[in-house]
C-alpha cells in the first residue's frame, strides 16, 4: 500500500483502535506513538488489542506536552519506523487518535496516486499568518522557551519579557525561513526521508527543541528545503478556537462534516457514536456524499470565536457583563430621543409614528410610570411599566428595551421633569442615541398649567436647573451620541428644516419632503409669561430670546443653523 | 491597594473555612437511608439535591437527569411526609440521606450539600439543583452533559453558570393539575424573555441577577427584595470548595467568574424553574407556616397575597418555551466558544 499512517495517541484507546482497524482494513500500515504520560497498564492493553494486525508498529514513547518538543520527537520516531519497515509506502499521513476519516479511503488513495510528488502540508511564513497565541509570532523562533506555557505560565511570561528586555535573539541555523502551519500533514517518502536523514538534522533539532510549539513549525519549515511540490494546505479538517485549542466535533456535526472537502477530521469527541458509525461503516452504505461546502464549516467556527471574544453588542446577560468601556456598544441598535418636542407640538407622537414608522413612546422616564407607546402596561421582553422597577436599574431598563425590540426603531420623549439624573450620561455617551433637544420647551407646560404663579416660578427654576445640567452632559467632550440642540426661540422660527433633518437621519422611509407638519401648540401670551417669570426675579434663559411683542417673525435674518456635536 | 486585596482574600479564606466547618457540623444531623455511593466511578457526573415533599416531581426529575447522563444522585430529604423517601430509596442510582433538622439553620440546605460534596464530589463534575429546576445548556438536545464537562475540562474551566428562568402557565397557576412523571414544561411553558437586571457583587465577584415574573408581579414596589436568579449549578468539585448561599455564590471567588468582562460571551445555560405549577399554592402555604425560607420567607408572603387575588403570571409579552436555541437567540444564555 502506498499510504502509511502515523497515529499519535494519548487517550480514548477504543476509538483509536477502531480508526486504526479502519485504516488497516484498507491495507495501510499504522505506526503508533503512545504518550509516555499514559499509564503502563493502559498502554500494554492497547498494544495487546492491536496485536492481531500484522502491519502495525509501536515506537518508543515520548512525553508529549502541548507546545513542546516531545510531539516532534514522537513523530520523527514513528516516521522513521514507518519508512524503514514499509518500503512500499509513498505518502505518510500524520494523524492522531481523535482523527476520523470522512471519505472512503479509496478516494484518498486515488487522490494521492494522482499526485505522487506532492506534499500536503500547511506552511506559511510567520508574517502571513494571523494565529498568534500569546502575542508571539516571529518571536517564537527567536526566543528560548524552556518553561511550560500551561503549567509554568508565570515563569514563561517572565522569561519572555526578560529576553525581550536584554534584546536576546537566537540565530536561525543555515538561514532557513521559519514556516508555520497545521501539525497534521501528509508528506512524500522523498521529502520526509530527506528531513530525517539530513546531515544537519542535529543542528535543526537543537534549534527547534527550544522553539515554542515546534510541532507546528518543524516539518513545516524543513519540508520547504526538500519538497519538489508543496501544496500548502492540510488534508485534515481541524478548527481552532481563540485560545488555539482544537474544536471538538460531535454527533450533531454529522451533516456539516459531510460537506467538508477534507479527507480526515479532528478532533472527534470519543463518545460521538453516530459520527464513528456513519464514517467508519461500509462506504457504499452510510456515506451519503454531499457537495463539499467547507465555507459553511469555516463560518460556524469563526462565529464561535467572534461570539466568545466580541459577543453580541448591547446584550447584558449572565455570561456577558462587560466592564464600562468594554461594551462594544452600550445598546444594540439606534434609537431617538426627543426633548421638548411633545411640549411644543400637540400631536407630536402620533405624527412621528406615522412619518417614520418607528415605535414612539411617551416619557419612558416619567416619575410615576413608564409611558410605553399606546398606553401599554407591559412592553417587549415583558418589561414592566413600574417606575420603581425601572429606577432600580435605569441603564438595564434602557438596554433591555433596545435589545428586546431589535429590528424596530425606538423613539421616546425626555425632559427635565423626568427621572433623568442616573441615565443622562449613559445616553449621552451612547453612539446609538440620536438626541434632539428644544431647550426651554418645558416652560410651555407650566405656561398652560393652572397653578399658582409662585409654584410655577419655583418649578421653572428647578426644571431650568436640571436641563442646564443635562445640557452640560450633552455638550461634554465624552458625549458620543448624535446630538442636536436648539433653543425654543430658534426652533419655532423655522421648525420644518430641523424636523426634516431628524426624520431623514432616522431614515426608515425613503427620503422625501415632509408632507405634513405636526401641529404647533398656541404660544400666544408665552412671551408675556416669560416676562412675568423675569419680573418675579427668575431668569428663564434656555428658551432663547422671545421679544415681548413678537409681531411677525423677521424673515430677513439668517436662519439659525442647528449644531451637531460629533 | 495590595493590603486591601490581601485582607479581603484572607477574609474570604476564613469565610470558606467557616462554610466547610458548618457543613462538617451538619454531618450528625443527617441519617443515611440508602447508600449506593460505592457505585460511583471516577469520571461520573453527580447530582446533589435537597428536597421536602416533592414526591410528585421526583419521577420526572430523575428521568430528565438520567437522560442527560447524570450517573448518580445524592439527595437529602428534609423530613418529607409524602412518600418521596421510600420512592427514592428504591432507586439503584440514588443515595439518600434524611434529616429533621431545620432547613433555615442549615442555611437552606447548603450545609448538608456542602458536606456531601466534600465527601463524594471531589474530582467529579457536580450538578447541584432543586427538584423543580431543569438544567438546559447549549446543545443539550444533541449532546449529553458529558460532552459539556469534557469541553469545560479541555478549556480549563471549573464552573458553569446557569441562570434561573421562572416558568409559568398561561392562566391560573392551579388551572391544570400536574401529574407525577409529566414534563412540567408542558404546563408551565412560558417565561419572561427580557426584563432582567444585573449587578456585580464586589466582594464575591458573582453577578446578581433579578427580574422575571416574580419581580414584575410580586416585587413591583420592592425591586431590591426580588429573589436572585444567578446560579452556578455545575462545578468540577474540589474538597476545598464550598457553596456560600444556595448555589448563587461559591468560594473560592474565582469560581464565580462565569461571565466575561471584556465584551465577549462565555458559555452558559439556564435552569428552567418550574415552581409555578398547581402544586404551588399548597407549598406556599406550608412554607409560610414553617418560616424556613430566606429573609423570613418574605418571598412567600408576597406570593400568598398576590396569588389570592390574581394568580396569572402570564402577560402579552410572555414567550413560549421551544428549546435552548430560542433562549440563546433571546440572549438569556450563550454558546460562548462552544460550537
Amino acid at each position: 500500500m502506498s499510504v502509511g499512517i502515523i497515529m499519535l495517541v494519548h487517550t480514548a484507546f477504543d476509538r483509536a483502535e477502531e480508526v486504526a482497524r479502519h485504516w488497516a482494513a484498507a491495507g495501510c500500515p499504522v505506526v503508533f506513538h503512545v504518550d509516555k504520560n499514559v499509564k503502563d497498564d493502559a498502554y500494554y492493553g492497547f498494544v495487546k488489542s492491536m496485536s492481531d494486525l500484522p502491519d502495525t508498529r509501536f515506537v518508543k514513547r515520548h512525553r508529549c506536552e502541548w507546545g513542546t518538543w516531545g510531539l516532534v520527537a514522537a513523530t520523527q520516531a514513528a516516521a522513521q519506523t514507518l519508512l524503514d519497515d514499509f518500503p512500499d509506502v509513498r505518502h505518510v499521513y500524520l494523524t492522531s487518535g481523535a482523527c476520523l476519516p470522512l471519505r472512503p479511503l479509496q478516494e484518498l488513495f486515488d487522490y494521492l496516486d494522482e499526485r505522487p510528488q506532492t506534499d500536503f502540508i500547511e506552511s506559511a511564513t510567520t508574517a502571513d499568518v494571523p494565529w498568534t497565541i500569546g502575542g508571539l509570532d516571529r518571536e517564537r523562533f527567536l526566543l528560548r522557551f524552556p518553561f511550560s506555557w500551561r503549567r509554568q505560565r508565570m515563569l514563561f511570561d517572565i522569561y519572555v519579557r526578560f529576553q525581550r528586555a536584554v534584546g536576546y535573539k537566537r540565530t536561525i541555523p543555515n538561514g532557513v525561513v521559519p514556516h508555520m502551519g497545521s501539525q497534521w500533514w501528509c508528506l512524500t517518502r522523498q521529502t520526509l526521508s530527506a528531513i530525517l536523514e539530513d546531515p544537519e538534522r542535529k543542528t535543526y533539532d537543537r534549534f527547534f527543541r527550544k522553539v515554542w510549539i515546534p510541532d507546528e513549525s518543524y516539518f513545516q519549515t524543513l519540508s520547504r528545503l526538500y519538497s519538489r511540490q508543496i501544496e500548502s494546505r492540510s488534508l485534515t479538517l481541524s478548527k481552532f478556537d481563540y485560545q488555539g485549542k482544537p474544536h471538538m466535533f460531535y454527533d450533531d456535526h454529522l451533516q456539516l462534516l459531510r460537506r467538508s472537502d477534507c479527507f480526515v477530521a479532528r478532533k472527534i469527541w470519543p463518545f460521538a457514536n453516530r459520527l464513528y458509525e456513519a464514517f467508519l461503516t461500509d462506504p457504499d452504505g452510510a456515506m451519503k456524499r454531499t457537495e463539499p461546502n467547507p465555507g459553511k464549516i469555516d463560518r460556524i467556527f469563526a462565529k464561535a470565536v467572534d461570539r466568545r471574544t466580541r459577543g453580541r453588542p448591547g446584550l447584558y446577560m449572565q455570561s456577558r457583563y462587560p466592564a464600562e468601556g468594554r461594551e462594544n456598544g452600550v445598546t444594540c441598535a439606534q434609537y431617538s430621543i426627543f426633548e421638548g418636542f411633545s411640549d411644543l407640538f400637540e400631536n407630536f407622537e402620533p405624527w412621528l409614528a406615522k412619518t417614520t414608522g418607528a415605535r414612539v413612546h411617551g416619557h419612558l422616564f416619567a416619575p410615576d410610570r413608564v409611558e410605553y407607546s399606546d398606553g401599554q402596561t407591559v412592553m417587549n421582553g415583558a418589561l414592566s411599566d413600574s417606575a420603581k422597577l425601572r429606577d432600580y436599574n435605569k441603564r438595564a431598563f434602557l438596554t433591555s428595551l433596545i435589545w428586546n425590540t431589535r429590528g424596530e426603531r425606538q423613539c421616546f420623549q425626555l425632559g427635565p421633569m423626568d427621572e433623568i439624573e442616573d441615565i443622562e450620561w449613559d445616553i449621552a455617551k451612547d453612539p446609538n442615541a440620536q438626541i434632539s433637544v428644544i431647550t426651554g420647551a418645558w416652560a410651555i407646560g407650566l405656561f398652560k398649567s393652572n397653578r399658582n404663579f409662585a409654584d410655577i416660578r419655583k418649578e421653572a427654576a428647578r426644571l431650568q436647573q436640571i436641563e442646564s445640567t443635562h445640557l452640560n452632559a450633552l455638550r461634554s467632550e465624552w458625549a458620543k451620541a448624535r446630538i442636536r440642540i436648539w433653543t425654543m426661540a430658534e426652533f419655532i422660527e423655522a421648525p420644518m428644516e430641523p424636523l426634516q433633518t431628524i426624520i431623514d437621519e432616522i431614515g426608515r422611509t425613503r427620503r422625501k419632503t415632509l408632507a405634513e407638519a405636526p401641529k404647533m401648540t398656541d404660544l400666544k401670551g408665552f412671551p408675556q409669561f416669560l416676562q412675568s417669570l423675569k419680573n418675579q426675579g427668575m431668569h428663564p434663559y434656555l428658551m432663547g430670546d422671545f421679544p415681548i411683542d413678537p409681531g411677525k417673525p423677521d424673515t430677513q435674518e439668517p436662519k439659525p443653523k442647528p449644531y451637531l456635536i460629533k | 491597594m495590595f493590603y486591601v486585596s490581601f485582607l479581603t482574600s484572607y477574609g474570604m479564606r476564613w469565610r470558606r473555612k467557616y462554610a466547610k466547618m458548618r457543613a462538617y457540623g451538619k454531618k450528625y444531623s443527617m441519617r443515611s437511608v440508602s447508600d449506593n455511593t460505592s457505585a460511583i466511578r471516577s469520571g461520573d457526573i453527580l447530582l446533589f439535591s435537597t428536597f421536602r415533599n416533592e414526591n410528585i416531581r421526583l419521577p420526572y426529575f430523575l428521568d430528565y437527569y438520567r437522560r442527560l447522563g447524570v450517573s448518580h444522585f445524592l439527595m437529602v430529604d428534609n423530613d418529607s411526609e409524602d412518600g418521596g423517601r421510600p420512592y427514592l430509596a428504591q432507586q439503584p442510582d440514588v443515595s439518600l440521606w434524611t434529616t429533621r433538622a431545620s432547613y433555615r439553620r442549615s442555611r437552606f440546605g447548603v450545609d448538608w450539600l456542602n458536606f456531601l460534596q466534600r465527601q463524594y464530589g471531589h474530582g467529579h463534575w457536580c450538578l447541584t439543583v432543586d427538584p423543580d429546576e431543569l438544567f438546559v445548556y447549549p446543545f443539550c438536545d444533541t449532546r449529553p452533559i458529558r460532552a459539556l464537562t469534557d469541553w469545560l475540562d479541555s478549556s480549563h474551566v471549573r464552573s458553569f453558570g446557569a441562570m434561573l428562568l421562572d416558568m409559568y402557565p398561561k392562566g391560573r397557576i392551579d388551572a391544570v393539575p400536574y401529574r407525577a412523571g409529566q414534563d412540567p414544561i408542558e404546563i408551565a411553558a412560558w417565561f419572561d424573555p427580557g426584563n432582567y437586571v444585573i449587578d456585580r457583587n464586589p466582594s464575591y465577584w458573582n453577578l446578581w441577577i433579578q427580574g422575571g415574573p416574580r419581580s414584575r408581579m410580586f416585587f413591583r414596589d420592592l425591586p431590591k427584595k426580588a429573589p436572585a436568579l444567578n446560579k452556578i449549578p455545575l462545578v468540577k468539585w474540589d474538597k476545598r470548595y464550598a457553596y456560600v448561599s444556595s448555589t448563587h455564590t461559591l468560594l473560592p471567588r474565582g469560581l464565580n467568574l462565569t461571565y466575561d468582562q471584556w465584551g465577549g460571551e462565555k458559555a452558559s445555560g439556564v435552569l428552567l424553574h418550574t415552581k409555578f405549577l398547581s402544586t404551588f399554592g399548597e407549598k406556599a402555604e406550608e412554607e409560610l407556616t414553617r418560616k424556613q425560607h430566606y429573609a423570613g420567607s418574605v418571598e412567600y408572603k408576597a406570593y400568598a397575597e398576590k396569588i389570592q387575588k390574581d394568580p396569572d403570571l402570564w402577560c402579552n409579552w410572555s414567550e413560549k418555551y421551544i428549546n435552548w436555541r430560542q433562549l440563546e437567540i433571546l440572549g438569556l444564555m450563550s454558546k460562548g466558544n462552544w460550537a
